[in-house]
C-alpha cells in the first residue's frame, strides 16, 4: 500500500530530524532515494533547489513534492501529514509541560538561562542570512570582492523602515524582492 | 498580574475570531518565511508580541527553545507551541494547518512546471534580493532581543550569550548542545541563589 509506504518514511524523516533545515537533507535522500527509490539523484538535486526557492521547511517541501510525484494530492497530503505528525506529538507534550510547570522556581531558573542561548542561536542564523545575501558566501567563504552593493544599500533601507517605522515585515520581505528586482533589471544586469 | 494583562488583549475577541487570527497569521508568515525557521520566529515575535500582544518577549524566547528541543522543522514546531499556549489543543491544530497549507499548495503547484521555474531569470532575482528584507527582519529581531540580555546587565547572561553565539556561528555546535548546557547553568544558577537565600 503506497499510501502506507509513503507516510511511514515522512514519519520517520519527521521524526529523527532535529536541528531543522539542512540537517534533515540526508535524511530525506536516504529515505526516499536510497531506501524507497522514489526519486533518482537528479530529481533529488531539483528538489533541494525548488525547497530552496520556495517558502517553507525543507521537510514539508519535499514531502509535498515526492507525495505529488508519487501519488498525486492525496498522496503530498498523507506525506505532510507523516512529516508533521510527531513533532505535532512531542511539540504538544513539552508545550503541555511549559504552560503547567512554567512558575516554578526550578522550570524559571532553566528557562532564564535558555534565553540568551536561543538569541545567540537567532543572531547566528542572522549572521549566516547576511552573508549570504551581501556576500552570497558563508562565513568561512566571503570574498570582499563578492560584496552586492545593491543588497546592501536594500538591506540598510529595509532595517531602518523596520526600525523607524510600523512598516511589517511581510511587505519589507516582498517589497525588497519587488524594488531589487526592478534596480537589476532597470540597470540591464 | 500576568493572567489579566493576557485577557486583556485577547479578552474582546470571540473564540472564533481568535481561531480565525491565528489561522491567518501563521498562514501569512508561512507563505513569506524564505530562509528558514529562524525567519518565521523572528516575524511571529513582531505580529503575536508587538502588534497584537498576545504574548510576552520571554515566552516567545521560552517557545523557541521549546521548539528547537523537538524533532521537526523549526517553522512547524514554533507554530504548535504558540497555537497551544493561546487556545490550547484546537489552537495548535490550527496553527499547523496555517503554517503547513501555503508549502503544501506552493510546492504542488511548482512541481507541476518545475522547468519553467527554475529556469526564469527574474524570478532568480528576485529571490537573491530578497535575502536583503529577510536578513534586514532578522537583524531588527536580533537587535530586540540581544538589548533585552543586555539590559539584564547579568555578567552571565551576558557572556553565555556570547558564547553560545561562537559556538553556534563559528564552530557550528548543535543546537541540542547548547539548549542542554545553557538549560544546566540555569538550572546550577537558581539552585545557588535559593541556597544563598536559604543561608540568610
Amino acid at each position: 500500500m503506497i499510501y502506507l509506504e509513503l507516510f511511514w518514511a515522512f514519519f520517520q524523516i519527521g521524526l529523527f530530524s532535529f536541528g531543522g533545515g539542512y540537517a534533515a537533507v540526508p535524511l530525506i535522500q536516504h529515505q526516499i532515494v536510497e531506501t524507497n527509490h522514489w526519486l533518482e539523484m537528479s530529481q533529488f538535486a531539483d528538489l533541494i533547489t525548488i525547497a530552496e526557492m520556495t517558502p517553507g521547511p525543507i521537510a514539508v517541501n519535499s514531502a509535498t513534492f515526492v507525495g505529488q510525484q508519487i501519488a498525486g494530492l492525496p498522496g503530498a497530503v498523507i506525506c505532510t501529514l507523516g512529516c508533521i505528525l510527531p513533532s505535532f506529538v512531542i511539540v504538544l507534550a513539552l508545550s503541555w509541560l511549559y504552560v503547567k510547570y512554567r512558575s516554578l522556581k526550578t522550570i524559571q531558573g532553566v528557562l532564564t538561562g535558555l534565553r540568551p542561548a536561543v538569541v545567540a542561536m537567532i543572531a547566528s542564523a542572522g549572521l549566516s542570512l547576511l552573508l549570504l545575501a551581501l556576500f552570497n558566501a558563508s562565513l568561512f567563504t566571503v570574498r570582499l570582492s563578492d560584496f552586492r552593493i545593491i543588497e546592501a544599500l536594500l538591506f540598510v533601507f529595509c532595517l531602518f523602515l523596520l526600525r523607524k517605522t510600523k512598516i511589517g515585515p511581510i511587505p519589507i520581505i516582498f517589497g525588497s524582492g519587488l524594488v531589487g528586482t526592478l534596480i537589476y533589471v532597470l540597470m540591464g544586469k | 498580574m500576568k493572567k489579566q494583562s493576557e485577557n486583556a488583549a485577547l479578552s474582546h475577541l470571540s473564540d472564533a475570531q481568535i481561531y480565525w487570527k491565528l489561522f491567518w497569521t501563521t498562514l501569512m508568515l508561512s507563505v513569506s518565511t524564505f530562509g528558514g525557521g529562524f525567519v518565521i520566529i523572528g516575524m511571529m515575535k513582531q505580529k503575536f508580541v508587538q502588534q497584537l500582544g498576545w504574548l510576552e518577549d520571554d515566552e516567545m524566547l521560552d517557545m523557541t527553545a521549546i521548539a528547537q528541543s523537538s524533532p521537526g522543522a523549526l517553522g512547524v514546531n514554533i507554530a504548535i507551541v504558540v497555537g497551544y499556549r493561546i487556545k490550547k489543543f484546537w489552537g495548535a491544530v490550527v496553527c499547523t494547518l496555517g503554517a503547513v497549507i501555503p508549502p503544501l499548495v506552493i510546492i504542488s503547484i511548482i512541481s507541476v512546471f518545475y522547468n519553467q521555474f527554475k529556469d526564469n531569470t527574474y524570478i532568480a532575482i528576485a529571490l537573491q534580493v530578497m535575502r536583503a528584507g529577510v536578513a534586514a527582519v532578522i537583524c531588527d529581531v536580533i537587535i530586540d532581543l540581544a538589548g533585552g540580555v543586555l539590559r539584564t546587565k547579568s555578567l552571565l547572561w551576558i557572556g553565555m550569550m556570547c558564547a553560545a553565539f561562537f559556538a553556534t556561528a563559528v564552530f557550528n555546535v548543535s543546537a541540542i548542545v547548547i539548549i542542554l548546557v545553557c538549560g544546566a547553568i540555569g538550572l546550577l544558577n537558581v539552585l545557588a541563589e535559593e541556597r544563598k537565600e536559604a543561608s540568610k
